[in-house]
């Protein structure tokens, strides 16, 4: 165990939606600053939900969660909104806002945290250039492909620099050579300090990636399978405790 | 932001938001023109009728009905006899010499008969019915006379004289029309609290429809505040939109109410009862401020309505 704090710390993180069965159960993972994660598992294993617990969409049920080093059971509502603003998240169904152009949605991010106009456009230009959709500026998401949309949804989810970044199947519905590209991207903010955890259905990309992974099987998390070449960075320290 | 990031358009209950704000501002205008008519009717009667009174003398007794009187008398006063007249000159000597009364005149023969006119018709004369004689008395409003020792003075000298101020009848007419005042104001404030209701059910309808986009802003980092004012502008502006449509209609409907009031004005404007339509400078300008206000109370609303949803996110 580092002794920095950890970007993401959960204990014994229990989570139901209503009265319905545990949809996790006893989840305890430190994930440190800078780490880069697969997040591997069947349909309905609980990865969406585990996710939804990293980027603040859910409170769970039972036990604790920490972000950033602080314990989100003693924070106010208010002071969530400064930590949302470090997370990047890419969503499976990209949530793009159909009647904005894909500049305006690469642009929001930074829009919503105040950034001046005269700021944000070279940046988001730039990204949306680096992402093979520099023609594609003034296009509504649905005159676009669903690779394309998914390159804008990723590129929101990394226009503001974010210190952790979430993305749930981002290569899904992208083309091999562009999910190389997009696991390039992915690289490249890793080495820049951005901590990751990308949730896959495609072994390959995570066993290709070399990075140590979590795997998530009927709620409860477990070791993932031996990556097929040593990571360089550092792996997560994982806790599984028995349910 | 050229475009707001909720995609407002595509809500559907929003759309009905100007119409029904459009009807409101439009029953709210009608409401507001009624206070504002009577207020100037009533401050006009109270003016006309404050600075003045009526001073009652018995009626003399009048011979049998006798058509050549009307031919032969044609003074300021109706006919009497002499002796009955001297209370007459004495009671006028006696108010013209009071302090706080101005002018004291004994209506003249034309004067009656075009009171009792509208209600006995042209047929009758004054010389015909046994009437009082009446004394206009106009008195200084600022100093008035003491009226209970004025009666006193005039029984002396006139039994049975009346002193009547009108204060009877404008009390009456006065407390009529602020109970129809209280009650266009009860109208005003009631289309105000349907207005608010109407907008936090369009806004909670709103905040359904575009859940997703709204929890896509609140993860993104989105303050509260953020979000509650894309709602505010959108409902301002539709609201303000709706409002001055509702004006323009009620303007159109005023119009038609001034000329159906002026003409109903068949009986003269001695005894016109039916207040006309007369605005000020400032009642305009305040039928102008509702759509304003209706995109205020709109925004607000909407604003308060959003923010006390959002609490329950995360």
């Amino acid at each position: 165990m580092s002794s920095f704090p950890a970007m993401v710390r959960f204990e014994n993180v229990g989570m139901r939606y209503g009265r319905g069965p545990e949809v996790l159960r006893d989840i305890s993972l430190s994930l440190e600053p800078g780490s880069f994660h697969f997040l591997t598992g069947p349909s309905g294993a609980g990865k969406t939900t585990l996710l939804r617990l990293i980027y603040l969409a859910e409170r769970p049920s039972r036990g604790l969660i920490s972000l950033f080093g602080k314990d989100l059971s003693g924070l106010a509502r208010r002071e969530l909104t400064p930590l949302r603003r470090k997370i990047g998240i890419v969503f499976q169904d990209f949530r793009l806002i159909p009647h904005l152009s894909a500049f305006d949605n690469v642009a929001l991010p930074l829009r919503v945290a105040g950034t001046p106009e005269s700021k944000l456009r070279d940046n988001v230009r730039e990204l949306l250039e680096w992402v093979g959709l520099a023609d594609k500026l003034d296009a509504r998401p649905p005159t676009l492909s669903g690779g394309e949309q998914q390159r804008i949804a990723i590129a929101r989810a990394v226009i503001a620099a974010p210190s952790l970044l979430i993305a749930d199947e981002p290569t899904g519905n992208v083309d091999d050579a562009m999910a190389l590209r997009l696991l390039h991207l992915f690289e490249q903010m890793n080495k820049l300090g951005t901590t990751l955890v990308i949730a896959t259905h495609n072994a390959g990309l995570a066993a290709g990636s070399g990075r140590p992974g979590l795997h998530l099987e009927n709620g409860e998390l477990t070791r993932a399978p031996p990556p097929a070449k040593a990571g360089t960075n550092q792996g997560p320290t994982l806790t599984v405790a028995a349910s | 932001m050229k475009n707001p990031a909720i995609p407002f358009d595509r809500g559907g209950t929003a759309r009905f938001l100007p119409w029904l704000v459009a009807l409101m501002v439009f029953l709210a205008a009608l409401s507001l023109a009624a206070v504002m008519t009577l207020q100037h009717a009533l401050e006009g009667w109270d003016a006309s009728l404050s600075g003045s009174l009526t001073v009652e003398l018995p009626p003399v007794s009048i011979p049998a009905p006798n058509p050549k009187i009307k031919t032969i008398q044609n003074n300021d006063a109706p006919p009497a006899k002499a002796g009955q007249n001297n209370d007459l000159a004495a009671v006028l000597a006696l108010l013209r010499a009071t302090p706080g009364i101005g002018n004291a005149q004994p209506l003249g023969r034309d004067d009656v008969a075009r009171l009792i006119a509208p209600f006995l018709g042209n047929a009758l004369s004054p010389e015909d019915l046994d009437l009082p004689r009446l004394i206009d008395v106009r008195i200084d409003a600022k100093s008035p006379p003491d009226l209970a020792v004025l009666q006193l003075k005039l029984i002396a000298i006139a039994p049975g004289a009346v002193i009547d101020d009108h204060r009877l009848w404008l009390d009456r007419l006065f407390l009529f029309a602020r109970s129809v005042q209280i009650t266009a104001l009860v109208i005003l404030a009631l289309i105000g609290i349907v207005a608010v209701l109407t907008v936090m059910f369009v806004t909670r309808t709103g905040l359904l429809v575009h859940r997703e986009a709204i929890e896509l802003l609140h993860l993104m980092g989105a303050r509260d505040g953020y979000i509650a004012h894309q709602f505010e502008r959108e409902a301002l502006r539709l609201g303000l939109v709706g409002g001055i449509a509702g004006l323009l209609l009620s303007g159109l409907a005023l119009l038609a109410l001034g000329h159906a009031a002026a003409a109903s004005a068949f009986l003269g404007d001695a005894v016109n009862l039916v207040p006309a339509l007369h605005l000020k400078g400032w009642n305009w300008l305040a039928l102008a401020g509702l759509p304003l206000a209706a995109g205020l109370v709109a925004g607000l609303t909407a604003r308060l309505t959003v923010l006390a949803t959002l609490v329950r996110l995360p």
